[in-house]
């Protein structure tokens, strides 16, 4: 699509890349930490419920200056555990 | 009277905190209010020059924190209006020469002086930030639509809300209209998106920003100039008047040839 509407404004990547940065420094987490955060909830959460660690969506979302951690973790169904 | 203390930081150092000091300190006393400006930093003083008030120095800040001299005789009177006072930094000291509590201090005493009270912060978070922020009722956190200034700014955002200091209002400086229609500079939503705190103004990128500080005059009296309209209605929102923000793209010849902004 980029070749449609020429090069992508420099503003929008400005914006972008402000909000990134912006929910490191709020959280206080670099992305390597947020890696770990999400490796440890994984292993965890597997340790009780059958998930797939691949479908695993785990995010800070922002509601004005409010962060919060947004997990979205799908459970695999337990018929097919039976059948492995 | 019983001042309110207004707090001017930003973080980033450059974003035009002094300039908006001075100017809305010009513009609340052009309104009737008397006003009195302390510059918080203590070092690199540079409030007295903007307000072209330099020459008139004879005690400072610091002189009222170790009791060289009465409150009354550092405050120094402006030579345009009656009713604007400025408190100067000391030059030949640094940051550690006053803490907090001098700061709340010096600020209650000042406070059934006047009607405002405007401390100009330095640049950065730490003990000059920390003075200029523990008198204030309220803390005006300045931006420009640039990375840098707006990450800063969500910084000291954050450590306002964490001291009790918040909700802050934003100020976005510098804006230039053209630009931001290109695509190349960040939008005033843009801006508000990111840092999502109460807009209290805008300010447009003005040469007469430069051409006043090189005279000493600031501009806020100046009807001609938009940056000093726009800070002119910074003072008016802080009286709680409810003023529309400037329509940045409706500066054609023929609409301000008619006075219609």
């Amino acid at each position: 699509m980029a070749f449609l509407f020429g090069p992508k404004k420099s503003a929008n990547s400005a914006k972008e890349r402000l909000q990134l940065v912006l929910i490191h420094d709020r959280t206080d987490l670099t992305p390597g930490q947020f890696e770990t955060l999400r490796d440890d909830l994984i292993a965890t959460i597997s340790r009780h419920i059958d998930i797939d660690p691949n479908a695993v969506m785990i995010n800070v979302a922002q509601d004005g200056r409010e962060q919060r951690l947004i997990a979205n973790i799908p459970l695999r169904v337990a018929g097919r555990r039976r059948g492995k | 009277m019983t001042a309110k203390v207004l707090t001017m930081t930003s973080g980033k150092g450059g974003v035009g905190k002094t300039t908006a000091v001075a100017n809305i300190a010009v513009a609340l006393a052009s309104l009737g209010q008397k006003v009195c400006c302390i510059d918080g930093d203590i070092g690199l003083r540079n409030l007295d020059v903007v307000l072209g008030l330099e020459n008139r120095i004879v005690y400072d800040l610091v002189d009222i924190v170790e009791g060289r001299c009465r409150l009354r005789q550092a405050m120094i009177r402006d030579k345009r209006l009656e009713e604007l006072y400025l408190i100067p930094a000391a030059q030949t000291r640094d940051k550690t020469a006053v803490s907090p509590s001098d700061m709340i201090r010096v600020c209650d005493e000042l406070r059934s002086e006047v009607d405002w009270i405007l401390i100009d912060s330095p640049a950065g978070i730490e003990r000059g930030f920390k003075n200029a922020i523990a008198p204030a009722d309220h803390v005006l956190v300045m931006t420009n639509p640039e990375v840098s200034a707006v990450r800063d700014a969500d910084r000291v955002i954050g450590l306002l809300e964490a001291e009790q200091k918040g909700p802050a209002s934003l100020i976005i400086n510098r804006l230039n209209p053209d630009m931001v229609k290109r695509g190349d500079m960040l939008s005033v939503e843009d801006v508000l998106d990111l840092l999502a705190i109460k807009l209290i103004g805008i300010v447009p990128e003005d040469e007469n920003v430069i051409v006043a500080s090189n005279k000493g005059q600031p501009l806020a009296l100046d009807p001609k100039s938009r940056a000093g309209q726009a800070f002119t209605n910074i003072a008016r929102r802080l009286m709680g008047e409810t003023v529309p923000f400037l329509d940045l793209d409706a500066h054609n010849f023929l609409d301000r040839l008619l006075g219609r902004k």
